[in-house]
């Protein structure tokens, strides 16, 4: 195991930012740390990192305890979200500050700041300032500067957030790639969960200093712990007391077995899907489902009409236990970046 | 932006860093534990910084005080109730307050020029505004003789009169209001005064329920500033007001006179006055630029 | 942030679409008022001081009290500026980067010394280190170090009148930095001071300058505060202000010129600071 956090809490002041973490984070993987603003994910990060410091529990990088070691003296790179570029020197400089401070020879300095130059596509602007670089370009500098210094761990703090859509999407293609070329192991903070379900061989779902779940993405979304959980990963609807996903209903416009019965208060297409919000005798809310728009003209679907509904078989559902929930509006988007928080009352 | 204090990164283990994930930013950890983020290097910076300020600044003032107490009620009130000082402290607030007055109107209206108008020269009028700020007062003493003195190419002969007073007074708070303002109204859009306008509003009554409002807090922090500057010059006055008792002696001027004839306690009690008025200036500045703050 | 462009003071120059009716008789009456109030009387010294040509105006600045009265109001601000700077930076890094029990007081109390009386500053010295009377003042003096109406007594008042100087520069930009760049630094092994000497100084070196000539030029004019702590003996405690007072009140055209002289030597460096302030701002950018 690379990085091992054993019983750390945190607080500032009356505020639990932490609470009773342990976490194995396993060595030459990408760890993706999912969770809402406010949930705690960045202070476990800065805790690994060693630029905050737990009020308990012990930090063990690469079989080493680290829980007293200062930042310097970690060997982990560290990416901000807003870059943190040293506004006053080049590009190169940036990059080889880190060999800098640990006086390694000139030649080397320069050999390998190159290399990490060509790595992040950043070669031509070795001489330029900072401040003539794009927000991409600057964190791909960032991200060679971390690199530059052989880090045991790499940790990268919201490391698109401060980027528009298109660069983010890219950005986040190429750290997957270059993961793979380089393996060392990494931890990243989102709370975007399309960006954490396609980059992460691991994820650990983080909210109220709490870990709800951990697992690889494919775990965390066919079998979420807790209606967090699944209402952080995707959209969901509520019926008969379970949390469902709403391309895992069925909808017919006949009865059929194990079905209860509605009525289509509201249908809207969305490009290629279309969303049905049926109203049912019982429920707070309307139950959504999507279906394709082939699915919905072949039904002959208009509001009003009477439909029949239930889960597919095999669907993931959870149980709600928290009646506020039955209220609460599905989250619709499409995972356009923008957290889909569910959160518990 | 979070306001909350963060620590150096070279003091990672003490650090409260205001990450995205604290509570409220500017509402900083209050909790027993966090009462400080000191290092032992830091906290002896502090101490030695301290040290310092306090044999420079802190203990000089508060001995003021002592010497201004060591006649008791009674002294106190008698060396600031004799005819002379009264009426120097009473010419020094006078003029002050009409100096200041007369700072809101022209410090609005210069700052005002400098950032929505603009002609050749402008950048000349930055610096001069900065003069009074930059020149030694004796200087400037001197510098109004050659105008306002005898001599006067404008036949004016205002040394010695109280007339000498104000415009010493205008000359060392020109700065004040006018630095203030300027930032303030630099951010204003003016997509604010056209949307305003749009709305159907006079040029007047934009400037009035749209710009003042904004300008408000400035100005009142920028004429504390001015009036507090007012109250305790001394140098530029020297050679232009004569210091006649009665008639032209301010505040200052009654203090180097006490201080002159060796009645420390007389000098003290004066000072103390002048002490609490800037003491109440910094106070009411720090209100006003927390509601600022509060109110965004 | 990174990308922000900088607005330099009065840099930025917006113009109301609609010229306002207003808008000449305000220009006006503002460089009438600048122009009475400043300009003129500035001109007026200037030319009074080569009235009588250049010959004088050099004699009079070479006579010894004149040298020795500008020798030490250089020596008085370099040692204030020096202590200032030292003091400024720390007490700034102290108040924006770290949170301990009076931190809101003592940055209210770093801004008093701007708003008291230099002849009240001049008074509680006094009344501290004074040899005769003082607190403080009759042991130092036992232990050798004269402090009153001697040069250390004329560093402090110029220290304490531009203390604050320093400190408004730097803790703005201390707050505006923020701390990313120095945790980078110390994320890739960087100790203490390497980042303040790589990360942090270089950020702030602009402020710091603006900072420090700022003070270099209230300490070069300080009058009110050193006349009351150094008595003002002529080639013994007397700077370059106090002498301007005494030969301007002294009768000959001789002291005239050198008064003059004194004054505009004076006024000249306070300009020179001013043209190097405003230069420097623009620069503000690439910190």
């Amino acid at each position: 195991m690379s990085i091992r956090i054993s019983d750390v809490n945190k607080s500032f002041g009356d505020f639990a930012a932490l609470s009773d973490i342990d976490l194995d984070l396993p060595s030459g993987q990408l760890t993706a740390l999912l969770g809402p603003s406010g949930g705690g994910k960045s202070t476990l990060l800065r805790i690994i990192a060693g630029l905050e410091v737990g009020d308990t529990g012990t930090v063990e990088i690469e079989g080493v305890d680290a829980t007293r070691l200062p930042a310097r003296k970690r060997n982990v790179g560290f990416v901000f979200q807003h870059y943190a570029a040293f506004r006053h020197m080049s590009v190169a400089d940036n990059v080889g500050f880190g060999l800098k401070i640990r006086k390694r020879p000139k030649a080397e300095i320069k050999a390998r700041t190159a290399e990490m130059l060509e790595l992040v596509h950043l070669s031509q602007f070795a001489d330029r300032l900072p401040a003539q670089l794009s927000g991409g370009q600057r964190q791909r500098m960032a991200l060679a500067r971390a690199l530059a210094i052989e880090p045991t761990v790499l940790l990268l703090d919201e490391p698109f957030g401060a980027l528009d859509a298109k660069v983010r999407k890219e950005l986040r293609d190429w750290l997957r790639r270059l993961h793979d070329e380089v393996h060392v192991t990494t931890v990243f903070v989102t709370h975007d969960q399309e960006e954490a379900l396609e980059v992460a061989d691991r994820i650990v779902v983080i909210n109220h200093g709490r870990v709800e779940q951990e697992g690889t993405p494919d775990e965390l979304y066919d079998a979420p712990a807790s209606e967090f959980v699944m209402g952080f990963l995707g959209p969901v609807t509520t019926l008969q007391g379970h949390l469902v996903r709403p391309h895992d209903l069925e909808l017919e416009s006949h009865p059929f077995p194990e079905t209860v019965e509605g009525r289509v208060a509201r249908l809207t297409r969305v490009g290629f899907e279309v969303r049905v919000e049926v109203d049912v005798a019982g429920e707070r809310a309307p139950v959504l489902v999507t279906l394709t728009r082939a699915e919905s003209a072949h039904k002959g679907l208009t509001e009003g009409s009477a439909v029949w509904v239930r889960p597919v078989p095999g669907a993931s559902r959870v149980a709600v236990t928290d009646p506020a929930r039955t209220a609460a509006e599905p989250d619709l988007s499409t995972g356009s970046g923008e957290p889909l928080v569910a959160p518990l009352a | 932006m979070t306001t909350a204090v963060t620590p150096s990164a070279s003091d990672a283990l003490a650090g409260t860093a205001a990450s995205e994930d604290t509570p409220t930013p500017g509402r900083s950890p209050r909790g027993r534990r966090r009462r400080t983020t000191l290092t032992r290097a830091s906290a002896i910076g502090l101490g030695v910084a301290m040290l310092w300020f306090s044999l420079l600044v802190l203990i000089p003032l508060v001995a003021v005080v002592v010497q201004a107490s060591s006649g008791g009620w009674a002294g106190y009130a008698e060396a600031l109730t004799s005819p002379q000082t009264l009426a120097a402290l009473e010419l020094t607030v006078g003029h002050a307050v009409l100096v200041t007055l007369v700072d809101v109107v022209m410090g609005t209206a210069i700052a005002w020029v400098l950032v929505r108008d603009s002609f050749v020269g402008k950048r000349v009028l930055e610096v001069v505004i900065d003069v009074p700020f930059a020149l030694p007062t004796i200087v400037a003493g001197l510098v109004l003789l050659s105008l306002y003195g005898a001599g006067s190419p404008l036949g004016l002969h205002w040394a010695n009169t109280s007339h000498a007073v104000t415009l010493a007074f205008l000359f060392v708070t020109l700065p004040f209001v006018v630095r203030t303002v300027q930032p303030v109204l630099m951010e204003i859009e003016p997509e604010v005064e056209e949307a305003a306008a749009s709305l159907g509003a006079s040029r007047f009554t934009v400037f009035r329920l749209v710009i003042l409002p904004s300008l408000a807090p400035a100005i009142t922090s920028g004429a504390a500033l001015a009036f507090a500057r007012a109250i305790s010059e001394y140098g530029s006055l020297v050679l232009l007001s004569g210091n006649l008792p009665y008639s032209t002696e301010v505040a200052s001027v009654r203090i180097l006179s006490f201080i002159e004839g060796d009645q420390l306690t007389a000098a003290s009690a004066v000072a103390s006055v002048l002490l609490l008025v800037a003491l109440v200036v910094i106070v009411g500045l720090e209100v006003v630029s927390r509601r600022v703050a509060r109110h965004g | 942030m990174a990308d922000t462009t900088a607005t330099t003071r009065g840099g930025r120059t917006r113009t109301v679409r609609q010229p306002s009716r207003l808008r000449w008789p305000l220009r006006i009456a503002v460089i009438v008022y600048l122009g009475l109030l400043v300009v003129w009387p500035v001109a007026i010294v200037a030319f009074k001081t080569f009235e009588r040509g250049l010959g004088p105006v050099l004699e009079a600045l070479g006579q010894p009290e004149v040298v020795f009265a500008f020798e030490l109001t250089v020596a008085n601000a370099f040692w204030a500026v020096v202590i200032n700077t030292v003091f400024g930076v720390g007490i700034s890094l102290l108040l924006v980067r770290y949170e301990f029990p009076g931190r809101r007081a003592l940055s209210a109390l770093v801004d008093l010394p701007l708003s008291v009386s230099p002849v009240v500053v001049g008074l509680a010295l006094l009344l501290v280190y004074s040899g005769r009377t003082g607190w403080f003042g009759p042991t130092l003096e036992r232990l050798g170090l004269q402090v009153i109406y001697a040069q250390p007594g004329m560093i402090m008042a110029t220290a304490f009148v531009s203390l604050p100087l320093v400190i408004r520069e730097v803790v703005p930009v201390l707050h505006e930095i923020g701390t990313d760049q120095e945790q980078a630094a110390s994320s890739l092994g960087a100790s203490a001071w390497q980042t303040f000497g790589r990360i942090t100084l270089p950020a702030i070196r602009w402020a710091l300058v603006y900072g420090v000539v700022l003070s270099l030029a209230r300490s070069l004019g300080e009058y009110g505060a050193v006349k009351v702590v150094s008595g003002g003996v002529a080639l013994r405690t007397q700077t370059a202000t106090l002498l301007v007072e005494e030969r301007y009140s002294q009768f000959g055209a001789d002291a005239t010129t050198a008064a003059y002289a004194a004054a505009f030597v004076l006024a000249l460096l306070a300009v020179v600071a001013l043209v190097v302030v405003s230069v420097l701002r623009p620069s503000d950018h690439d910190r």
